[in-house]
């Protein structure tokens, strides 16, 4: 029969996330319904299934080696926006169609972080956060609702109110309580696609932190760019901040066209790069390049929302850049009070034995109530560095892992991809809560991940047997 | 999970007892393995020499493997999956070098160093290659030798054996294309170790670690093939194409002692 040699299933695929580090081989599938995750998840392999986005977690957590991965974005609908800004949408659905379905409209996605292209499944199961935490907090504080396909095969809707505990365990859960089948956010009025910006280059670490720390507040978004490879004066930066600019900070000519977002990708980086392209020398190029191009000091500047959310976004596929083996993130967060351990992480990794390529600093407001969730109030920091192998790279991470958690800090579950798996329990107290409710959705382990088994999360992989 | 630094969490060491094989998982362990098993014969012999890697952060199980034999090895090896989870790297380390005119005065016991060396590292390949494809990912590192590369009239039992041994691990590399598993094909030359404990060194000879070092670095460049010293690639490539009278003149001269 025809038919049947899809229904047994195409042959594995090698997948990774965006750092293109750690591929394993797993099953494809491409619901396109409800339904169809229903049935993926009913029938998954012993080595279970997991939903997968657009892929632009940086680690392992969208992959499933020897198993089922469930590509979501068929999931992709979107609803139209209620008078209050509500929307509801497939939980495959990238925000980059959101927010131009929504834009025209007078609104935009609540939560955006660096590049658009995530989906709102990706977006929730990493309680993802943007430029306004400090504000608004993280992306699922602005979801209402979600519904979600169970491993059970239930599908069941969750709110902040009713089933609480499933959707913040959901939220930051990377994936591992069910699938995200659709959800309800609630959307940010915006007069515009133009932001009103202030930029402010400064000397060293000190002064960025310190210029943030008094006039943060007073935006809803702020963000630092820094430059570790300046032997000078690393830490010297560029921190621009900013909100939506209202209609009339336009010129009166393009007002009609206010709300005309169409967002471009511009450039393709090479489909072939050497490891060797992204060193130190090639960043320290681009940082002087980057840092003198910023004004020392420049306000109300109006950027467009791509400009001034997503610049990666300008060249697709720019992750390789790193060549064959790939790149990752160090992404963590160290509490207010503790910016003695963030000067000393930043020194480290400025001395670390693999160049810190993109370096972003920024401050955190309160937590969710999601006991996965990754910001807490503080400081945060993600450094790219390309992923050298047996060059001592994993012990000086290490080390940062380890004054990170002294200090009461955590990593990024979304950008791991080399954590070890005893610091976990330290860097996510609220593990146990979580684990408890995950054994109640899913007791025969049908969801499963490479994040999982690598870190131990969801706490059922301990070897059968003792040495 | 390797992870994005190639750090391997858990490692499988067919043959435990190996000074190699144990080289190897002290390396990997050094780099931030956490779980070493070790399979072999004398479980309570391998967990004496374990005490380093336990002292090094791993914890270390041991469990009953013979090479010979071969209709255990699925079961075995299929058990220490399900017991251990999933392993990112396996080393076929076991293997014996015999005495050449001994096996030549007992073809029997020559058999029997063939079946270890190439027969049960065949079925004990399989059986963990079915498994590194059933996770998606892993590497299996074989451990071959020079002396597969062209077999000398003093060793070509062992030699034999052993380039079986490379020509299958070279298959077994190219069937697992795309599975996300792969193979590492070690090629060391004399190695000191208890192997080759009281033959006098030979040309190009090289330390446990030495092997261990080479593997690592491999592992990290994701390489299908490494000898070691690495030179001996090219000594090689020579020697083999080499007319046998040739050859013979010059293995007689080097082989005051060389049994790799
Ligand atoms: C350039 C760049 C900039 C970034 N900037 C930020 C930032 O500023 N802030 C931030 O927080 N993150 C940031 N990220 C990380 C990114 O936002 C998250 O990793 C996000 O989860 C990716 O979404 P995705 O759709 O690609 O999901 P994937 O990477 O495919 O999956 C990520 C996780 O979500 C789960 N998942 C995916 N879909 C579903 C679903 N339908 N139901 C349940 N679980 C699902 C997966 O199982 C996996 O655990 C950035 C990433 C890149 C590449
Ligand atoms: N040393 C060298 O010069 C050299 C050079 C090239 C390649 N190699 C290869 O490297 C590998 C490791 O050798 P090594 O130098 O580390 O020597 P080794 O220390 O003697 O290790 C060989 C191991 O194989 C085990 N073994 C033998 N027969 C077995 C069987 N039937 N079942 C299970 N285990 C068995 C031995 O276990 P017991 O302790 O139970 O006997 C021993 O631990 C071997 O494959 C060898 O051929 C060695």
């Amino acid at each position: 029969m025809p038919g049947e040699e899809a229904a047994a299933g195409s042959a594995p695929q090698l997948l990774t996330g965006w750092g293109r580090t750690s591929p394993s081989a797993c099953d494809v599938v491409h619901p396109q319904h409800a339904a169809e995750v229903r049935a993926a998840l009913q029938t998954a392999p012993p080595r279970g299934g997991i939903a997968r986005g657009l892929g632009r977690s940086y680690g392992d957590a969208a992959q499933n080696g020897g198993g089922l991965v469930l590509d979501c974005t068929g999931l992709r609908s979107i609803g139209s926006v209620s008078g209050e800004g509500l929307v509801t949408v497939g939980g495959g659905a990238p925000l980059d169609d959101l927010s131009q379905a929504v834009v025209p409209q007078g609104w935009f996605i609540p939560v955006s972080p660096g590049t658009r292209f995530v989906t709102v499944g990706g977006a929730i199961a990493a309680d993802v956060h943007g430029k306004n935490h400090h504000r608004d907090g993280s992306f699922c504080r602005h979801v209402t609702s979600m519904t979600l396909a169970l491993p059970s095969g239930e599908v069941c809707t969750v709110t902040p109110e009713d089933g609480a505990e499933l959707f913040w365990a959901t939220a930051g859960g990377m994936g591992l309580t069910g699938v995200v089948v659709q959800a309800t956010i609630r959307l940010l009025p915006v007069q515009s696609r133009f932001l009103l910006v202030d930029t402010n280059r400064t000397r060293d670490l000190d002064e960025t932190m310190a210029l943030m720390e008094q006039g943060d507040e007073a935006y809803r978004y702020s963000v630092a760019w820094l430059d570790l490879t300046s032997r000078r004066s690393p830490g010297r930066g560029v921190l621009t901040r900013g909100d939506h600019a209202p209609a009339t900070a336009l010129p009166a000519s393009s007002r009609s066209r206010a709300l005309d977002y169409r967002p471009r990708t511009r450039l393709a980086a090479p489909p072939w790069a050497p490891p060797w392209l992204v060193n130190r020398l090639s960043v320290r190029t681009f940082n002087e390049v980057w840092f003198r191009k910023a004004p020392a000091e420049r306000r109300a500047e109006l950027q467009s929302i791509e400009a001034f959310f997503y610049p990666l976004d300008a060249a697709a596929a720019w992750n390789r850049v790193y060549g064959r083996r790939g790149f990752l993130q160090y992404q963590c967060v160290v509490p207010f009070g503790a910016e003695e351990t963030l000067r000393h992480i930043v020194s480290k990794l400025a001395a670390a034995p693999a160049a810190p390529a993109l370096t972003v600093l920024k401050r955190f407001g309160e937590a969710s109530p999601s006991p996965l969730s990754f910001p807490i109030p503080g400081w945060t920091l993600a450094v790219d560095f390309p992923a050298a192998r047996g060059s001592g790279l994993d012990a000086v991470l290490d080390e940062c892992d380890r004054l990170v958690v002294d200090a009461g800090g955590r990593v990024y579950l979304a950008k791991d991809a080399r954590m070890r798996q005893d610091l976990l329990r330290l860097m996510y107290p609220h593990l146990d809560e979580w684990r408890k409710i995950v054994r109640r959705v899913d007791p025969h382990r049908r969801l499963a991940s490479d994040l999982d088994r690598r870190l131990d999360l969801t706490g059922t992989r301990r070897a059968r047997k003792q040495g | 999970m390797t992870d994005a630094l190639g750090r391997a969490r858990s490692v499988l060491v067919l043959g435990g007892g190996s000074d190699i094989g144990l080289a190897i998982a002290g390396r990997l362990v050094a780099r931030g393995t956490r779980r070493v098993v070790l399979a072999g014969r004398h479980p309570q012999a391998m967990a004496e020499r374990a005490r380093d890697l336990q002292v090094a952060g791993a914890d270390v199980a041991t469990i009953p493997f013979d090479a010979a034999d071969i209709g255990a090895h699925e079961k075995t090896i299929a058990a220490a999956f399900a017991d251990f989870g999933d392993f990112d790297v396996v080393v076929l380390a076991f293997g014996v070098l015999g005495d050449q005119s001994a096996f030549e005065q007992e073809p029997a016991a020559a058999g029997l160093a063939v079946v270890v060396n190439y027969a049960g590292a065949v079925s004990a390949g399989l059986a963990v290659a079915k498994q590194l494809r059933a996770q998606g990912r892993g590497r299996l590192v074989v451990l071959s030798s020079v002396a597969g590369q062209r077999a000398r009239r003093d060793n070509f039992v062992y030699g034999s054996s052993k380039a079986g041994l490379d020509a299958f691990a070279l298959g077994l590399s190219e069937a697992l294309r795309g599975s996300g598993a792969g193979v590492l094909i070690v090629r060391p030359g004399f190695v000191r170790t208890k192997m080759t404990a009281g033959r006098p060194p030979a040309p190009f000879t090289s330390s446990s670690e030495d092997v261990a070092a080479a593997v690592e670095d491999a592992l990290d460049r994701e390489a299908t093939a490494v000898w070691v010293p690495a030179k001996l690639r090219w000594v090689f490539l020579v020697l083999r194409l080499l007319p046998q009278p040739l050859f013979r003149r010059v293995a007689a001269r080097s082989a005051r002692g060389e049994h790799q």
